[in-house]
């Protein structure tokens, strides 16, 4: 029989303390406090937050440390937020980012 | 405890610029030795790629079920935390000049940018430097590599360590190098299947230096450990192989957009895919990486020299004493050659000993210390030659890439382009093909592509050139007291006015590109 895989939360015994909500594209997702904005959305099974400015195409998180800039994210209406950096924040609202996220803003 | 504090620059003997396994050696080994030392680091916390650990606010009680080697660590931190050492997390040093000291001596002052929006300039000097700023992973573009849920394999690894999260259930490790070991290890033990492990290289290509195995007996059970847990968990490495298409939705956003399989195809001696070889393999994530390269932008612009390591890196040119060839810049780890954690302690301390010697005079006790150490280093770097020969990247690989494949992340650069410039333009270097291209301009600096843009071009990749180690914002430079005169953006031979410190476009991340957030300590550039 197979045992059900423990999480990386349950093998480091982690007890963070109460989770929080923020948001993505209007959806509720929960986060733990310490998690970047790009945890929380891999936690919620989302891989892609932004487009392309000339393709359009769908990207999220590659590097995961800061250096190559393809997670970056609208939060609170602020574009280009590396969310792999950026800690998440009770009641974040994150948006998926459009090119360079200006027109975002102006619509 | 700076020797000579002023509010506004303090002066210590030594800084140390990274505090991963070699800065954290080195700073607690000085510092105990009887100097004054800073530590800087981007990261809010320490521990460098190799520690990474969960933020506090997680309160794990066991990091270390994620990670091999915890008590080394440990053992650091409890030595940084005993003795004097300032630590200043949080500041990322984005360059380095030299001044002359009161004594005619040189002296060596830091600018970092500090705190949560990387907006706060700090200055520092030091009488000696040492660099520790490790190593970024080496990334080959392949089909498909550009669609969400392919992570880079240090990237899955540092969201695990960090975040203790996934990027999904089944993950297939792909790349070169024994990262990928690590990463796989790491993966199953936090809960995910790694259907299959696809190394390019072949392990047995170790055999070939049976000295070097010898003699590094500890890197070899480091190697059994990893594949003892992959065994446990029934993961297969594949040698000779590599993949060479993603399969997946691109379609829609958020949950919609995932990977659903990878074609895997078995490789020749020069990496070439074999036609007819390919198979598929369902999967639902892709971490990835082609070994490490050391990173140098620090000590390139303060002039170090460098070497060319057997998988065609840039490393720097060190002393028995881990001097580079600017007197006064030590450095240690793999700023050195890409080598492990275990190397870069000991440097790290072997850096240090021949730091105080020289402000100093020779420490007593210390020779037999230096003797051992320097011992152990030599067997560990023939080691770590050994894995870059055998791990370097074939130049068959890029037969792997199609026209359409995204050379270039930042910037959607394809093969195609990049190809159309070297054989319809005849671009020759790394430079022109950016200027013809875009390759390598965007947000990124070319941190990603540039390896594998050089490589297309045929031109060996040089060592990381870029003005500043961090894009510097605007606000930034204005807020940098007048008698420092701007970094000159002309000292980088292939540079243009975007990518350097004065002219950030509207497409470039400027003031409002990095995590703002006051009320917490994470976030590492502006
Ligand atoms: C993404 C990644 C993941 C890795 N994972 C593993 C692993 O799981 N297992 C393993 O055995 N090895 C791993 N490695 C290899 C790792 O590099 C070594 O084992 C070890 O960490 C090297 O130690 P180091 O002290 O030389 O460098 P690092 O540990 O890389 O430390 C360098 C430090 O310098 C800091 N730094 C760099 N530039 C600046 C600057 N300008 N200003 C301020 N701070 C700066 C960085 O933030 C970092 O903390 C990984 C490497 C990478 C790149
Ligand atoms: S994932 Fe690379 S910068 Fe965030």
């Amino acid at each position: 029989m197979r045992r059900r895989r423990r999480t990386p939360v349950e093998r480091v015994l982690a007890r963070p303390g109460p989770p929080f909500e923020i948001t993505f594209d209007g959806r509720p997702l929960t986060a733990l406090p310490g998690q970047s904005i790009a945890a929380v959305l891999w936690n919620a099974g989302v891989l892609a937050w932004r487009t392309t400015r000339v393709a359009g195409r769908p990207r999220g998180a590659f590097c995961g440390i800061g250096q190559c800039f393809d997670c970056l994210a609208t939060v609170n209406g602020r574009p280009n937020q590396r969310a792999c950096l950026l800690p998440a924040a009770p009641g974040d609202a994150v948006t998926t980012q459009k090119g360079d996220g200006r027109a975002d803003l102006a619509d | 405890m700076p020797t000579s504090p002023t509010e506004a620059e303090p002066e210590y003997d030594l800084a140390v610029i990274g505090a991963g396994p070699a800065g954290l050696a080195g700073a607690v080994t000085a510092e105990e030795l009887g100097l004054s030392v800073c530590l800087l680091d981007s990261s809010p916390q320490p521990g460098g790629q190799f520690y990474r650990h969960p933020a506090p606010a997680l309160r794990a009680a066991r990091p270390e079920a994620l990670h091999h080697d915890w008590p080394a660590f440990a053992a650091l931190r409890d030595r940084l935390a005993a003795g004097t050492v300032r630590v200043r997390a949080a500041h990322h040093v984005w360059t380095v000049e030299r001044l002359a000291g009161p004594d005619g001596e040189g002296r060596w002052r830091l600018h970092a940018l500090a705190g949560a929006d990387g907006g706060r300039p700090v200055r520092i000097r030091a009488r000696a430097l040492l660099l520790a700023t490790g190593a970024a992973e080496r990334q080959l573009p392949f089909p498909g590599w550009t669609l969400p849920g392919v992570v880079s394999a240090g990237g899955a690894q540092a969201m695990l360590k960090s975040g203790l999260v996934l990027p999904g259930r089944r993950v297939v490790v792909a790349g070169s190098g024994p990262l990928l070991l690590a990463v796989a290890a790491t993966l199953v033990e936090a809960g995910a299947h790694v259907p299959l492990l696809v190394e390019a290289s072949g392990y047995l290509d170790y055999a070939r230096h049976p000295g070097v195995l010898a003699a590094a007996p500890g890197k070899l059970l480091e190697g059994a450990a990893h594949a003892a847990a992959l065994l446990a968990h029934r993961v297969r490495p594949l040698t000779r192989h590599a993949i060479t298409r993603v399969h997946g939705t691109s379609e829609g956003s958020g949950a919609e957009v995932r990977v659903n399989a990878v074609t895997v195809s078995a490789l020749d001696r020069d990496w070439r895919p074999l036609p007819g070889s390919e198979r598929r393999v369902a999967c639902d994530a892709v971490a990835v990486g082609h070994g490490l390269v050391p990173h140098l932008d620090l000590a390139t612009g303060l002039g170090c020299a460098v070497r060319t390591t057997p998988d065609g890196a840039s490393a720097l040119v060190l002393d028995a004493g881990q001097q580079t060839s600017v007197p006064g810049v030590w450095s240690a780890g793999e700023t050195g050659g890409v080598g492990g954690a275990r190397l870069a302690r000991i440097e790290g301390e072997l850096a240090a000993l021949a730091i105080v010697s020289r402000l100093r005079g020779r420490p007593r006790a210390t020779a037999a210390r230096a003797r051992r150490l320097a011992r152990a280093r030599r067997r560990l770097r023939a080691f770590a030659e050994a894995m870059a020969a055998v791990h370097a990247p074939g130049p068959g690989w890029s037969h792997w890439l199609e026209d359409t494949t995204e050379v270039c992340r930042c910037e959607e650069v394809t093969a195609g382009c990049v190809r159309a410039a070297v054989d319809g333009l005849g671009a020759r270097d790394t430079r022109s093909v950016k200027l013809l291209t875009r390759a390598g301009m965007g947000w990124c600096q070319g941190r990603v592509c540039g390896g594998a843009v050089a490589r297309l071009t045929g031109s060996p990749p040089g060592p990381d050139r870029r003005p500043l180690a961090t894009p510097v914002t605007l606000a930034a430079l204005a807020a940098t007291p007048p008698d420092r005169p701007a970094p000159d953006p002309t000292a980088e031979p292939a540079s243009d006015a975007r990518t350097g410190p004065t002219a950030p476009t509207t497409d470039q991340p400027s003031a409002d590109t990095g995590p703002t957030r006051s009320d917490t300590h994470r976030g590492d550039l502006p």
